[in-house]
């Protein structure tokens, strides 16, 4: 594992793409924190840093696309597949690659806030906190490029494929503003949702009187809160694909001051799960 | 060494690898052949855990592949058709990386290097970046690869793809150099360089093995023997009449030789009978003297032909009747022209 993660981080200086990502995510911050901290005199970096998070939907693309996707082009996926390590290793190592040359801009930023401290007071914690933050989301982003790097053999896929995955996350909160509210709206997507489940469980056990069961069982739950406490509906759709919000977590960081552990799980979560996810990917490769 | 029992693969209705068996022993070298698509770079995908398998089991070293991988996979050194290289890496940046890769100790690491780059004679282009290196080179990179660690089983798919004649001479001379404390296993679509570099040769086609053994064993195995003659006279006919009868003939073929007053005679033997001394006692015997006898080369390529033929299930010696079914008219007519001349 140790092998592939410094093969990998090499590899990203050996060509452009670590410093164009290194040199375009501190000129972007830089910007911002020229315009918003040191012009503007605001005293708190992690405004500005919640800002360029836009910056990284075009960035981290770059810095994943080639992962996986070139390893499976050039054949060198033969190496690392038929050597004595497993496939879990490998992908960990391939990402924690990543996450190193991600730490590069992140620990240079670390040095914003102490040019602001030089001309005064400022929250040097939250501050901190919300590059710790900023870090934890980007390694999120890259578990989600890599899983979509492992899908495909071509490099430009991938990268645009990461990108709009990447720009929902971004998006997400103002794309729920637009959900129903209504109670009976959110009972119909439940019941969707149901069948939804009821389906995938019939492709995937070949069983359709369980299927059936379960689509019956949910169907009558569904209807019976409806009836006994029709409350539980409205909202219900947003309230649970709110819970989901990728930029809440930093926005809780970077605006409210929060140091929000539960934000930091969640991303942690996300990350182990996509990098799960691509291992799952390679083997179930293997086995086609 | 390795067992492959009855393995199958299956891509959706393709069956690549049909219920193959085989045994490798400890310090040979073995062959695969058989032509393009009859499953030989899967099987190699298999034994090394790079696929997976459909049904059966391989056994590295008494380590199944599927359930110790790491353990079975520590045995093996694979050279896949394509070598698996980043272009971007110098080739002693590459082998740093490989040896790591392998988990080969620290300490030992710079010597091995050093000695593949030896064997595969690579000295020059060390410090060169892969990408800019010949097809013949990258061959070599990823033949040193699969030396790091100088693991029990080196397998190698079709390693002298590219090189040139200087190179292949090399690389079969490592490769026969490695025999003794290493298995190899290589596969091949080039006849002679199985037949001179291989102890064992497997023939494959359709996913099946069709024939094993050493090469001389399938020469003889599979074609029986054959002599060619050469003696003086005329009379086709009787010349038949006088070898026929003899015990281990199986068939002779008579025709008249490009000198005039001499024929050519083809033997089929029975399997492992030497029928040179009963056929010169005959021939002295009935006057007919002997101007040339000589065992007939039945090569590996034949074999190779014979067993891979997709029309296996008309036998093949029925081709042969058919082509001296076709050609015998003509030799009746040049026979009775003969005497008139």
């Amino acid at each position: 594992m140790i092998a592939i993660l410094k093969r990998d981080f090499r590899s990203y200086f050996n060509c452009m793409i670590g410093y164009v990502f290194i040199a375009v995510t501190l000129a972007f911050v830089g910007i911002y924190f020229m315009g918003v901290n040191l012009v503007n005199g605001y005293p708190y970096f992690s405004y500005t840093l919640a800002s360029t998070v836009m910056f990284f939907l075009f960035c981290i693309p770059i810095l994943t696309m080639k992962s996986m996707a070139e390893e499976r082009k050039t054949r060198t996926d033969q190496l690392l597949l038929t050597a004595p390590v497993s496939v879990g290793q490998v992908v960990l190592g391939k990402f924690l690659a990543m996450a190193a040359v991600l730490a590069i801009p992140m620990l240079v930023i670390c040095l914003c806030p102490l040019i602001m401290r030089i001309s005064g007071a400022t929250g040097l914690a939250s501050d901190y906190a919300s590059i710790l933050a900023m870090f934890l989301m980007g390694c999120m982003f890259i578990a989600i490029g890599m899983f979509i790097s492992s899908l495909t053999e071509s490099q430009i896929i991938a990268a645009v494929g990461t990108f709009f995955v990447l720009l929902v996350l971004y998006m997400w909160d103002d794309l729920l503003n637009y959900l129903p509210t209504g109670v009976s709206a959110n009972m119909i997507a439940c019941l969707v949702a149901i069948i939804i489940v009821a389906l995938l469980l019939y492709l995937m056990s070949g069983s359709s009187t369980l299927a059936m069961v379960i689509a019956l069982i949910g169907a009558v739950a569904v209807i019976a809160a409806y009836f006994i406490n029709s409350d539980v509906f409205s909202g219900l759709m947003s309230r649970i694909l709110g819970a989901l919000s990728v930029t809440a977590v930093l926005d809780n960081f970077a605006f409210y001051f929060v140091f929000d552990w539960g934000g930091l799980v969640f991303y942690l979560t996300v990350t182990a799960l996509f990098v799960f996810l691509t291992a799952q990917t390679v083997q179930k490769r293997r086995w086609n | 060494m390795i067992e492959v029992r009855d393995l199958v693969k299956q891509y959706g209705d393709h069956v690549a690898v049909d219920h193959l068996s085989f045994t490798v022993e400890k310090g040979q070298i073995y062959g695969f052949l058989g032509p393009n698509g009859a499953g030989k770079s899967t099987t190699m995908n298999i034994m090394t855990g790079y696929i997976g398998l459909t049904e059966g089991e391989v056994i590295v070293n008494g380590h199944n592949i599927l359930e110790e991988p790491e353990a079975a996979k520590r045995c093996i050194g694979y050279l896949p058709e394509i070598p698996p290289l980043y272009t971007d890496m110098t080739v002693t940046e590459y082998l740093r990386f490989a040896a790591q890769l392998k988990g080969v100790p620290k300490a030992e690491r710079a010597g091995q290097i050093d000695r593949v780059v030896e064997l595969t004679h690579l000295e020059d282009v060390t410090r060169r970046l892969i990408r800019n290196l010949s097809k013949g080179y990258r061959q070599r990179v990823g033949l040193a690869q699969a030396l790091l660690g100088f693991p029990e089983v080196i397998i190698l798919d079709e390693p002298t793809v590219g090189l040139d004649p200087k190179q292949i001479i090399e690389i079969r001379d490592l490769i026969r150099s490695l025999s003794g404390d290493h298995t190899v296993i290589l596969s091949s679509h080039i006849l002679s360089e199985v037949q001179e570099v291989c102890d064992q040769v497997l023939i494959i086609n359709h996913g099946k093995l069709i024939a094993s053994g050493t090469p001389a064993e399938l020469e003889q195995q599979l074609s029986g023997s054959s002599l060619s003659l050469t003696v003086k006279g005329e009379d086709a006919e009787a010349v038949r009449a006088l070898l026929s009868p003899l015990s281990g003939v199986t068939a002779v073929t008579v025709k008249p030789s490009a000198n005039a007053g001499e024929l050519d005679v083809e033997l089929s033997c029975a399997q492992g009978s030497d029928v040179r001394e009963a056929v010169s006692s005959a021939c002295i015997a009935a006057g007919v003297p002997i101007l040339m006898m000589k065992s007939a080369d039945v090569s590996l390529e034949q074999i190779f032909l014979e067993v891979t033929d997709d029309d296996a299930a008309q036998p093949v010696e029925a081709d042969f009747a058919g082509a001296d079914g076709t050609d015998a008219p003509a030799e009746d007519a040049g026979e009775k022209e003969e005497p008139e001349q």
